[in-house]
């Protein structure tokens, strides 16, 4: 049971005396890519980190709704794929090794083949599946994360700049692959400062400013336009 | 989606990860053998050599030998998960985050029974202290009291993971905390090494370290979420 | 909503302080001319005894403190709610204090009763233990950056969880130079009004320092939260 909506209500956080989100309400919608846009420190990976159940919110909540039911707990976890700054995988184990260790822990069925299967969805060198991670690329680790995230079928999917590191083929190939998970109905959140990546595959905007959400929008964005909205909101 | 696999045996799949990973490089193991020795020799040279002063100074060199090579595993040991975030992918999955804890604690209990296991024999072995006159009794004490060490540390170093100086900041939690398990477990050594030993007091001391750690691992159980959570 | 609850309550604060502090004063003069003009003198000690009722008063409120650091540590942890934090954290640095004169005025005992400055007395070994744990949660919240609050939220209540097993401990443990613990065990009837009005005087003293740092941390929020306002509202740059 996949997740269909998630609804942020009156989000804060404050880390001591520092505010970090300050209040942000937002609706998130299968089959629909949200571009969590802003400048740094504007709190985008902290309600990220809310939305992955990592980061406890001041006060507010956000409830996760699958065919309108709420789902709490680790029932939610089950369903949330991160591909994050650093790739949450073990360098000293090998992808397999990684992969089937998130199976176990996500206790899915017939690990082994699913992991296979992922690592080749992925595209990552078949040579380089029985390496210690430590020694891969910087793209191979790329391929290996986005495999770790996608493990489990998730229906929320956050991810916090995933293209930096990726050259130009790497970011298409990675944009086409969002775009598909988001028609299959996923919900699918990126936080990006990379425009040109997701211009015509994001069709909702969310800018957020010391914390504020200043901006959002349905729709289907250019290039030119998200650079406008931007620049007129963000800063 | 199923999840048929129970707390525990989640737990063993963490643990046993940490401890594959361990196996593999043996870093940890290698390092603090290495600093339990070098603390021995230390010892060897900073206290005079007559029987009297050695059998009341070992109990606490093979406490205070415990309490620093284990801060150093302990560190270290956590740092594995600092490095690519990892400690965020294991409270991602839908596991118990019970269960996270409990492997960690688990594999770090290992790991500082390791260095009580090297640093017990060189002690003996340097300081012709006879430790090994009641083995079940001296083994009951290093297994509680690395225990204790293996909760309490695991919790606060887990918590510590994103702290710039969590190095300079995991010993001054701990030890204030752990100031009851060395002493207890330096008052059973000691009551060892005595000429005519009262047995009375170190199972005394025992079955306080194991109240103490029943104590924490509630504690920790109970309150590891809301502390690793943001 | 939080502007409305720190208006209405502004006042009621503002006036608790003085009042608190006038009250420890006028306590204070009184446990002074109790424990010096009324108590009698202690057979042993004489003159020396005098400050037993300011320094077993200060260790109540030491445990106090503790228990407020510890349990306004879990209400934090649990709800994450900023206030459970502050109360805490001015607890602990409140009971940093306390527990600095509970140590030097138990040394002052030691040095008069044993003729040592430190002599590993078991309830004053429990003090530098637990006083220890509290100069460690001030430690993490200076110096642990934005994690800082639940680090030491977690310290306190650790520590609080520890005080039976240090008291055990400390009556167990045979310390080489552990004294032994006479004059406090036994109270002479006509002490003890001297001694409960040194624990009234400081129970008081000590809410009225808890409200102080309080006020402070709240006025630092409000300001800050003033000036967030005004620089979401673009009045500020």
């Amino acid at each position: 049971m996949g997740l269909d909506e998630v609804h942020v209500a009156k989000v804060a956080k404050r880390y001591g005396l520092e505010r970090a989100l300050a209040g942000v309400t937002l609706t998130l919608k299968g089959g629909s890519m949200c571009a969590l846009l802003g400048h740094n420190g504007a709190g985008k990976t902290t309600l990220l980190g809310v939305l992955s159940t990592l980061v406890r919110p001041s006060s507010g909540k956000v409830e996760y709704r699958a065919s309108g039911t709420e789902l709490v707990g680790d029932r939610v976890r089950g369903e949330i794929g991160l591909l994050a700054h650093a790739s949450l995988c073990y360098g000293e184990l090998t992808a397999i090794e990684n992969l089937e260790l998130f199976a176990g822990l996500y206790g899915l069925d017939d690990a082994a083949t699913t992991c296979v299967r992922m690592l080749e969805q992925v595209g990552l060198d078949k040579r380089a599946w029985t390496r210690p991670a430590r020694t891969y690329s910087r793209g191979m680790w790329q391929r290996l994360a986005l495999a770790r995230a996608l493990l489990a079928k998730p229906s929320l999917i956050l991810l916090d700049e995933p293209f930096t590191g990726l050259d130009r083929d790497g970011a298409l190939a990675l944009g086409e692959q969002l775009g598909s998970l988001t028609s299959s109905g996923a919900i699918v959140v990126v936080v990006t400062h990379d425009l040109e990546a997701i211009a015509g595959r994001a069709d909702h905007v969310a800018i957020l400013r010391r914390g504020n959400l200043v901006f959002e929008e349905r729709g289907a964005y250019s290039y030119e336009q998200l650079k406008d909205v931007y620049h007129r909101h963000a800063a | 989606m199923p999840r048929s696999a129970g707390l525990f045996a989640q737990a063993w799949r963490i643990a046993s990860k940490d401890l594959r990973v361990e196996l593999r490089s043996r870093e940890i193991v290698y390092t603090m053998a290495f600093f339990a020795g070098l603390l021995v020799v230390i010892y060897s040279f900073a206290f005079p050599h007559d029987t009297r002063t050695i059998h009341a100074a070992v109990p606490g060199m093979l406490w205070v030998t415990i309490a620093f090579a284990g801060t150093i595993g302990l560190g270290r040991a956590f740092d594995r998960e600092r490095e690519n975030d990892t400690l965020r992918a294991l409270m991602l999955t839908p596991v118990p985050r019970l269960a996270i804890f409990l492997g960690k604690a688990f594999a770090i209990w290992i790991l500082v029974m390791a260095v009580a296991v090297v640093a017990t024999p060189l002690l003996a072995l340097f300081l012709d202290a006879p430790l090994f006159d009641y083995p079940l009794e001296l083994a009951g004490a290093l297994t509680a009291g690395a225990l204790g060490f293996a909760i309490i540390g695991s919790v606060f170093a887990a918590t510590l993971l994103k702290v710039r100086s969590r190095d300079v900041l995991l010993p001054v939690i701990l030890y204030p905390i752990l100031i009851p398990v060395f002493v207890a477990g330096t008052g059973s050594t000691a009551e060892l090494l005595k000429d005519v030993p009262d047995l009375h007091v170190t199972h005394v001391w025992i079955g306080f370290l194991g109240i103490y750690d029943a104590a924490f691992l509630v504690l920790s159980l109970w309150i590891f979420e809301s502390l690793v959570i943001e | 909503m939080s502007s409305a609850s720190s208006a209405s309550s502004a006042p009621s604060r503002g006036l608790a302080v003085p009042i608190l502090c006038a009250v420890a004063a006028i306590g204070f003069v009184v446990s002074l001319w109790l424990a010096f003009v009324v108590a009698p003198p202690a057979l042993d000690l004489f003159f020396n005894q005098k400050i037993f009722y300011f320094h077993v008063a200060h260790a109540f409120m030491l445990f106090t403190a503790v228990g407020v650091a510890g349990v306004c540590g879990i209400l934090y942890l649990k709800t994450r709610k900023p206030h459970w934090d502050d109360i805490s954290s001015a607890a602990t640095e409140v009971a940093v204090a306390f527990g600095a004169v509970v140590l030097i005025t138990g040394s002052f005992w030691a040095r008069a009763a044993w003729d040592k400055w430190w002599n590993w007395e078991p309830r004053l070994t429990m003090s530098l233990l637990l006083w220890l744990v509290l100069v460690g949660c001030v430690l993490i919240r200076r110096f642990a950056g934005p994690s800082a609050d639940r680090i030491a939220a977690g310290m306190a209540l650790f520590g609080m969880v520890g005080v039976p097993f240090i008291y055990f401990m400390v009556g167990q443990d045979q310390h080489p130079n552990s004294g032994a613990n006479g004059v406090a065990a036994t109270l002479d009837p006509a002490m003890r009004g001297a001694f409960w009005c040194a624990v009234g005087t400081f129970l008081v003293w000590f809410v009225a320092l808890l409200l102080m740092r309080l006020g402070d941390t709240r006025a630092e929020r409000e300001v800050r939260e003033l000036r967030e306002r005004a620089l979401d509202l673009g009045v500020i740059e």
